[in-house]
């Protein structure tokens, strides 16, 4: 038995067996995501949402899957085919290869990047390229529209996502996110959304607007582009964009966990369950991503005009402002 | 415990090729769930169904034309502060060791993009026509 153990922690079996559990992962959290979403929908608007297979519907997402995987999928006839079949697949990497470098209790994390703030930065831009590819290579005027506002807005909110993270990098003095969570301690109030409330708020505000989530929602906004940048979609084509933009936020919620609020660290040292402190980390992540559902059921659309406005107007001068103050404070009170 | 998570000590370029292997498999996983999507859903073309959805009308245009210069304006902001992003992190990881020189050399430095994003607001390239 231990020697099977011993095998399983060997260098490539062990990055095989990560890769199966982080895919996994993905692809739950992305069924679990969508039935939650029509739940808490279905409950702030005073109904019960998918009741009908299963417990209390609770095989509703099952049902989904064979229902999407038995579906037509049709292409447009003018379409480039290689660019629109390949759009899921850039904007499903993003959403499984940032979960590499985040850690998910002390010491457990794939593999453990120096740079994890960079990669996750750069891994995350690769969804602009997915949603622009979808829009363009459908050939049709909705789908360029959405894609074009999207790769608009995801531009323009990385700015503010980017700038948001230098004052932890500067706090931590790394861009490791093993250090970032190592740092923060095993008490909530010495976490970071604390010491860098606004930033906080920056950067769940550009994270809900970089994976496309009502107020945010222009790239696919119901009323005006129908489907947005995956309206020609269909059948598993459409059901795998789905599940990327699904475990993209789930993603950005482990992210924002990671980061700000202290990731698996226990809120309390005598709550500190050692191995099992995936546990906190689950909860924080998932309350998150509660807020991300409880913003898109009770807040409006923004405008275009709006958006671009608040991402280059308020929130790029605030990280810059923020920049100087954490620096400056820095300098006073050294440590 | 956590059973094929605990990364062992490895080179560091056994990390990044990890990394790569990573987004291949991830690429290979979805394009296999294309291809078996394929084969297991029915197939039926016809040439309505190859028209693109637009509610109902038939298309006038043809999408893939020049885009507005909008975009590219936006696209050059983006480049910059991405760029000043790129430089600021290496300041901030080192920045607990850099004391009062680093701090203002940082000023001078985003005081200039600063007056720079200042200098776009007021010409009007943030107004979204």
């Amino acid at each position: 038995m231990q020697t099977v153990l011993n095998l399983l922690e060997m260098e490539p079996i062990r990055f095989f067996i990560a890769f199966g559990a982080i895919l996994f992962l993905v692809l739950n959290l992305a069924a679990i995501l969508v039935m939650a979403e029509r739940k808490v929908a279905g409950y702030i608007q005073l109904r019960y949402g998918p009741n009908r297979v299963g417990w209390r519907g609770i095989l509703q997402p099952l049902a989904d899957i064979i229902k999407l995987f038995t579906k037509e999928n049709v292409a447009p006839g003018r379409a480039d085919l290689w660019i629109f079949l390949g759009a899921p697949i850039a904007l499903f990497i993003p959403a499984v290869l940032v979960w590499i470098v985040i850690p998910f209790a002390p010491g457990a994390v794939v593999a453990d990047l120096n740079v994890a703030i960079l990669f996750f930065v750069g891994v995350t831009s690769i969804g602009a390229l997915g949603v622009i590819m979808a829009g363009y290579g459908s050939r049709s005027s909705f789908s360029l529209l959405g894609a074009l506002r999207g790769a608009a807005q995801m531009i323009s909110y990385e700015v503010p996502l980017i700038l948001s993270l230098l004052g932890i990098v500067m706090l931590t003095g790394s861009l490791s996110l093993v250090d970032v969570v190592n740092a923060q301690g095993d008490t909530f109030w010495s976490w970071y959304f604390l010491p860098q409330f606004p930033m906080f708020i920056v950067f769940y505000i550009a994270g809900l607007a970089e994976v496309k989530r009502v107020p945010f929602d222009l790239p696919e906004g119901e009323s005006e582009i129908v489907g947005g940048f995956m309206i020609e979609y269909s059948g598993m084509t459409w059901a795998l964009i789905q599940a990327a933009e699904f475990a993209s936020m789930g993603l950005m919620s482990a992210i924002t966990t990671t980061l700000f609020l202290g990731g698996w660290q226990p809120p309390l040292p005598f709550l500190d369950l050692g191995q099992f402190n995936w546990f906190w980390f689950g909860i924080k992540t998932a309350l998150i991503m509660f807020t991300f559902q409880w913003i898109r059921w009770s807040m409006p659309r923004l405008r275009m005009d709006q958006l671009m406005d608040f991402g280059w107007k308020i929130l790029v001068p605030a990280c810059l402002i923020w920049l100087f103050v954490t620096a400056g404070v820095m300098l006073i009170i050294p440590g | 415990m956590a059973l094929g998570l605990i990364q062992q000590e490895m080179a560091y370029g056994t990390l990044y090729l990890y990394v790569g292997i990573f987004m291949l498999l991830v690429t290979g996983f979805v394009a296999t769930v294309l291809v078996l999507a394929r084969l297991i859903s029915p197939s039926r073309r016809s040439t309505t169904k190859a028209e693109i959805y637009e509610t109902g009308e038939s298309t006038v245009t043809d999408p893939w034309r020049p885009f507005p210069v909008r975009y590219y304006v936006f696209a050059l902001l983006f480049l910059i502060f991405d760029v000043e992003a790129a430089f600021l992190f290496p300041w901030a990881v080192v920045y607990q060791d850099l004391g009062v020189y680093g701090f203002v050399e940082m000023v001078v430095f985003v005081s200039i993009l600063g007056v720079g994003l200042a200098y776009a607001w007021k010409k009007g390239a943030l107004k979204w026509v």
